[in-house]
């Protein structure tokens, strides 16, 4: 097991907290669940290719805000770990059309499942986060081989 | 006033995801590697996001009858467990062992490793769209019987 000292037990439990409160935002002002692949796939669909479309709606704005605050993290407070090189491009496609098309097909992600829908009880999305949780585990069991 | 409220809700959100370290795909990957040097951080991450949202939709759920700034709650209406929650769900966890990515953290870290992000993020556009193909097809298949 890694080490794990204080310091980054504080940061894993108020980056968790944001994510949460995110979520929470989300319901409270807007009704809706904070899921990441359904706001990026419903963009997709709504925009069908045109930005002026795409400019009108909600998940637009959550989806570049997104980028931003990973952006604006980083100006902040820097990056404290070693950024992944050359990781072979194949797999890197063949992990996105994968997360892509699943997603789509399973209604949801880390976000939708793992944090909003748990949160609602939804034996859906319990159900979903265990698939994915357990094949991820074997997938990365698989590819160390 | 919206957008900027979607906007800041995700610039929240892609805050948090890189303070947890989510948009380091190798801890993602150490997460996932349970039978190799286990790197228990996320779990943390996962507890404090869920234990927030879960608190958070109890309390906004109970004390109000719609959002504030729309004009009513929109929650998944699927309760049935089928083949495509459980096909996609597996999918999207292959996807996510091989690389360490799934859509949110992608998004996030845009500027913070935009080689493999951006990659990641047109393989998932492609996968998006590939499922709405199929969506399409079926339908029109349908039609036609």
């Amino acid at each position: 097991m890694v080490e794990i000292n204080s310091q980054v037990i504080v940061s894993a439990l108020s980056g968790g907290a944001l994510i949460g409160l995110s979520a929470v935002l989300m319901m409270l002002l807007f009704g809706k669940i904070a899921g990441i692949s359904g706001a990026f796939g419903q963009l997709i669909t709504i925009s069908k290719g045109s930005l002026k479309t795409a400019a009108s709606s909600w998940q637009f704005y959550f989806l570049i805000g997104l980028a931003l605050g990973g952006w604006l993290y980083s100006k902040a407070f820097g990056i404290n770990f070693d950024m992944r090189e050359n990781f072979s491009t194949s797999l890197l496609i063949l992990s996105g059309i994968l997360v892509g098309f699943g997603t789509q097909l399973g209604n949801g992600c880390t976000s939708g499942h793992g944090v909003c829908g748990i949160a609602r009880l939804s034996i859906r999305s319990i159900l979903a986060t265990c698939l994915f949780m357990g094949s991820s585990i074997v997938t990365v069991y698989l590819v160390k081989l | 006033m919206k957008p900027i409220i979607a906007l800041s809700i995700g610039v929240l959100f892609g805050f948090g995801l890189t303070l947890a370290q989510m948009t380091n795909p190798l801890a993602v990957i150490r997460f996932l590697d349970i039978t190799g040097k286990w790197d228990i951080r996320l779990a943390f991450v996962m507890c404090a996001a869920l234990l927030v949202t879960l608190v958070g939709y109890r309390i906004l759920f109970s004390k109000l009858d719609k959002p504030l700034l729309s004009l009513k709650f929109r929650l998944p209406n699927k309760s049935n467990i089928d083949s495509q929650l459980i096909i996609g769900s597996i999918m999207f966890g292959v996807g996510w062992g091989l690389s360490g990515y799934c859509p949110g953290p992608a998004i996030a870290g845009i500027t913070i490793n935009p080689r493999e992000s951006l990659i990641f993020i047109l393989a998932m556009f492609v996968g998006v769209k590939a499922h709405h193909l199929s969506v399409e097809t079926q339908r029109k298949v349908k039609i036609a019987q």
